[in-house]
């Protein structure tokens, strides 16, 4: 009896701690379907609810290309960075060579270097080799990460040795035990990664910007920042816009939300 | 498990997608050499200045069909920093749309070449513009020119000027009797919050040009020496001036920094009476139909009437050679040429660059473009070298002598002292 | 024993062959920029001029007496020491009461989780809104309907730097508790059980066995968030006046003032040199924070 009512009390605070901090999400739903002139009324709910904002988004700018363009190199840049950051993560965690320690420490401390200081020296790159202008230019510089690597080693290490063995006694080559017998155990790990990745590059911003000169080559962000004008800033275009890029973030967690949840449990993160 | 490999294939088609994308935009860059010459121009995005030039360049090349005008635009806030990135690259456009206050920057870098004399004669440049492009002038020199400029104005809310028993049709001519009716016009409650601001006090927005290159001038002042490089507002005109803006927060209580979170606005929103804008601004006040406002000439002080004056300027970068340099050179006379700044006027609100355009009497006479065309004849054009951080000098003697309690002397001379690195850090070695 | 040499001498040739193509990527897109960052701040270059003139150490000596540098490392130093303790204890309640429902915790994780996955653009606008002084100001406006002074939020010195990091925390809150959610998953619930049997309390079974187990977990998110509030930049941009990390740059980020000064200003050695500065502070907290968590845990 005393339990359940703790429990009761438990639920209401968090269903009103929830809302609370969902207003500001709330808001920018609403605001999405105010006229430019309500924008600035205080009202949550729209005195004229309107669709024009969603309609001027998809008809009326390059809004569709530009979300299209943030799924696609999403999606590379994700599959890559699970793939490479797995790879790299499981040799550091398995195998013995010399110059293990070095390089390691090396990959880790690219996490530390803020990318406003990478952008010049790309740029010059993708210029030279003619990727500026193009998706991959976009996409190249984030084909791995530091994080990741370091969090798929973590996992990798809890993966028993004895496992790995096994499968060189039956006569797997390495590459098959990697891929048939190491990964399928860390799916929580990847699925982890999979989020922190999308979303990572799903708001990149300056990378792309530098890159891109044709306006319906333009990701998301970039494409968002064209509302933001020079004599004044079209909110409810913006949070239009960034209602709709909520979606597919969504639906990567709600696919992954699960895994995430065993998979760091399974970690046992070693400090 | 069969859900996992329905994912894979899902992933795998996107994979191609992508591929295919790939392969179809390195077909895009393959280029036939039909004798066309191809030129990049580039600006920044402003809804009706990409579609007056998307039209002009469609004029452009119905009368050269031998040249091709590639234009490109970019996001308003990050347009320098996108065009500076490109720089070192080597790459880029070939005309370029540039702002006045940027160009010793970028003149530095060798980034823009001079303009052909026989295409542009100084003589005649300085014979019908305003002589505000001289901004665009080194060493004797033209790199780049505007087809337009801007200088401010006062916007007064003619609603709310009939609510407060004042003449809509007459607006102040002094600070002194601006300052009389701003106080008529703000409204606050009983908490003193403002509900409605008399005077629109936006530092960033146009108010630190006030400041710094009308309130200072009409206290006898001179904001920068001649050349520029030496900062001249830390004087008794200078101190004078921030007292005397800052005391319209402080003192008179009729109006404060980020109303409404901004003065344009808090002036749609009907809570603004009179704010200090560009021409502009015209376009995208007249799109509100309930909103009914005029404009006035900056009001004077002491008896000077001063005014602010920038543009946007067009150069042709220096690895622009050979036939592109002429088909560029042929672009930009277009987009100087009396009928676009004629028609650019109408289009944009920005004023002609030449003087006789403007001084046509339906320009001149027009109620809304007249106190600008006016304002012209005694602007000044600041000679920014990093216009942001010069911008922000007097946003920080505001806030430390409006939330710091400072005394304007020792905020200006902070600002001053602050501003004068920058200059000098420019100018070392020049 | 000459089988097993080159049994292990094949494996690390294995080895050498998975990271071939990582090191080529890692030496060419992340290493060379970043030696030439390095070698940047050893010069005056402006982005745009062909050369880089080579002053030596000049841009790091100009560090010591940059007000504005000292200033903006301060700050970024009080959103580390404050911001991340109050998002891990927001974070922990918020796992730990979620844990022991029986029912909508998926709901309630999701709902927490929203703000984490919002693009951080749009929430700052939205926030800086509720911060508005009236008459928009949704904060104030309440404020005001119960009878108390209205606040300046993002106007104020004092307050302004607060109210970024509440949005932070806000933002931030989703992640820790996903993160919290998963350690408290990983505890066993036979531990509990045991000490139930015992007769432990709620609270005594919370200190001695739930937070010690949880400890692994709170170390990563010491060490990842530390980095991530080090490198606090877009809401600052979006939630001050023109990005300017105002008011009197007293919510100004170390990392906006290097973006400022390497992409407005354009002075790039100088915005290198307080990278390689930022860098070196990251790297040392990280070295110790590992240090000091590893000790304890022998």
């Amino acid at each position: 009896m005393k339990i359940s009512r703790m429990h009761i009390v438990t639920q209401a605070v968090l269903l009103i701690t929830g809302l609370a901090m969902l207003f500001p999400f709330f808001w920018m739903i609403a605001t999405s379907f105010k006229t430019g002139r309500e924008v600035f009324s205080l009202s949550l709910i729209p005195q004229n609810p309107t669709m024009e904002n969603y309609q001027e988004l998809f008809t009326n700018s390059n809004f569709p290309l530009w979300f299209l363009n943030s799924v696609l190199c999403g999606f590379i840049v994700t599959l890559s960075t699970l793939f490479f950051d797995s790879l790299v993560g499981y040799t550091f965690a398995k195998y013995r060579f010399r110059g293990k320690k070095l390089i390691f420490i090396l990959i880790l401390s690219t996490m530390m270097i803020p990318t406003e200081m990478l952008v010049i020296p790309w740029f010059i790159m993708s210029n030279d080799l003619g990727w500026a202008n193009t998706y991959w230019g976009i996409i190249f510089p984030g084909m791995m990460s530091g994080f990741g690597t370091f969090l798929m080693r973590q996992f990798f290490d809890s993966v028993p040795n004895d496992l790995i063995d096994a499968g060189r006694i039956d006569g797997l080559n390495e590459f098959d035990i990697w891929r048939r017998i190491c990964m399928p155990l860390v799916k929580p790990a990847l699925s982890a990664l999979a989020i922190f990745t999308f979303v990572g590059n799903w708001n990149a911003f300056l990378w792309p910007l530098i890159v891109i000169n044709d306006i319906y080559k333009y990701t998301l962000p970039v494409g968002l920042s064209f509302f933001n004008g020079e004599f004044q800033t079209e909110w409810e275009m913006v949070m239009t816009g960034a209602s709709v890029a909520t979606i597919p973030v969504l639906i990567i967690y709600l696919i992954f939300q699960k895994q995430i949840i065993k998979g760091i449990a399974l970690t046992g993160i070693k400090g | 498990m069969k859900k996992e490999r329905r994912i894979l294939v899902m992933l795998l088609v996107l994979l191609g997608m992508c591929l295919s994308l790939f392969a179809g935009g390195k077909g895009e860059e393959e280029t036939v050499d039909d004798g066309v010459t191809e030129i990049v121009y580039w600006q920044y995005f402003y809804e009706t200045k990409k579609n007056l030039i998307d039209e002009l360049i469609k004029e452009f090349e119905a009368a050269n069909p031998d040249i091709r005008v590639i234009h490109q635009t970019f996001p308003y806030e990050n347009y320098n920093t996108k065009v500076a990135s490109s720089v070192p690259t080597g790459e880029g456009p070939n005309v370029i749309n540039l702002y006045y206050g940027w160009l010793p920057m970028y003149m530095d870098a060798g980034y823009l070449q001079p303009l052909p004399e026989d295409a542009f004669p100084p003589e005649e440049i300085e014979a019908e513009y305003f002589p505000l492009v001289e901004a665009g002038k080194f060493d004797g020199k033209y790199y780049a020119l505007p087809t337009a400029v801007r200088s401010l104005a006062l916007f007064y809310n003619k609603d709310l000027f009939r609510e407060a028993g004042l003449d809509p049709d007459s607006p102040p001519e002094t600070m002194e009797e601006a300052l009389e009716m701003a106080k008529k016009l703000t409204k606050t409650d009983k908490a003193g919050n403002y509900l409605q601001e008399g005077w629109g006090l936006q530092l960033n927005g146009q108010i630190h040009h006030w400041l710094r290159e009308i309130l200072v001038r009409q206290f006898g002042g001179q904001p920068y020496s001649d050349d520029g490089r030496t900062v001249t507002y830390n004087s008794q005109a200078g101190y004078d001036a921030l007292k005397y803006a800052t005391d319209f927060q402080l003192v008179h209580h009729v109006g404060m920094p980020n109303f409404m979170t901004d003065d344009v606005t808090a002036f749609k929103a009907g809570t603004l009476a009179m704010n200090i804008d560009g021409s502009f601004r015209l376009g995208t006040l007249d799109e509100i139909e309930e909103l009914d406002y005029g404009v006035a000439d900056i009001p004077t002080l002491n008896g000077v009437a001063s005014n602010f004056a920038s543009y946007w300027a067009n150069g042709i970068t220096s690895t622009t050679t050979g036939k592109e340099l002429e088909a560029s050179v042929k672009f930009l006379q277009f987009l100087l040429s009396d009928d676009v700044q004629a028609r650019w006027l109408e289009a944009i609100g920005e004023l002609p660059a030449k003087k006789d355009i403007a001084l046509r009497p339906e320009f001149v006479n027009d109620p809304k473009y007249g106190p600008f065309i006016r304002g012209l004849e005694n602007a000044h054009a600041t000679m920014f070298v990093d216009e942001t951080g010069q911008r922000q000098v007097w946003l920080d003697a505001w806030d430390q002598v409006v939330l710091n309690g400072m005394s304007v002397e020792d905020a200006l001379n902070q600002a001053a002292e602050t501003e004068q690195a920058i200059l000098d850090r420019y100018y070392e070695g020049k | 024993m000459r089988k097993q040499r080159t049994l292990s001498r094949s494996r690390e040739l294995w080895a050498y062959a998975f990271l071939a193509v990582p090191i080529v990527f890692y030496v060419v897109v992340r290493f060379y920029p970043s030696i030439f960052a390095f070698y940047l701040s050893l010069t005056d270059w402006d982005i745009v001029s062909r050369d880089k003139g080579f002053v030596g150490f000049e841009n790091y000596a100009r560090l010591f007496s940059d007000s504005v540098f000292r200033k903006t490392l301060f700050n970024t130093i009080r959103y580390v020491v404050v911001g991340l303790p109050a998002s891990m204890f927001l974070g922990f309640v918020l796992a730990y009461n979620i844990n022991k429902l029986t029912f909508g915790s998926s709901l309630y994780k999701t709902v927490f989780f929203m703000p984490y996955i919002t693009s951080m653009v749009a929430v700052a606008w939205v926030w800086r809104w509720l911060y508005q002084p009236p008459p928009v100001g949704v904060f104030n406006n309440i404020l005001v309907a119960i009878g108390l002074p209205s606040q300046q939020f993002l106007r104020s010195i004092g307050q302004a730097w607060i109210s970024i990091l509440v949005t932070t925390v806000w933002a931030d809150l989703g992640f820790q508790m996903i993160i919290l959610l998963a350690g408290l998953k990983g505890i066993p619930d036979e531990y509990y059980e045991a000490a139930r049997i015992d007769g432990a309390g709620n609270m005594q079974i919370l200190r001695k066995i739930t937070l010690p187990l949880l400890k692994p977990t709170a170390i990563f998110l010491l060490i990842s968030g530390t980095i991530r509030y080090l490198r606090i930049f877009t809401q600052v941009m979006n939630m001050t006046s023109q990005g300017d990390g105002g008011p009197l740059n007293s919510t100004k980020p170390l990392v906006l003032y290097i973006y400022d000064t390497a992409f407005k200003s354009f002075e790039m050695g100088y915005s290198a040199a307080m990278t390689v500065v930022l860098f070196f502070i990251i790297l040392v907290i990280t070295l110790i924070q590992m240090r000091v968590t590893r000790s304890e845990d022998q």
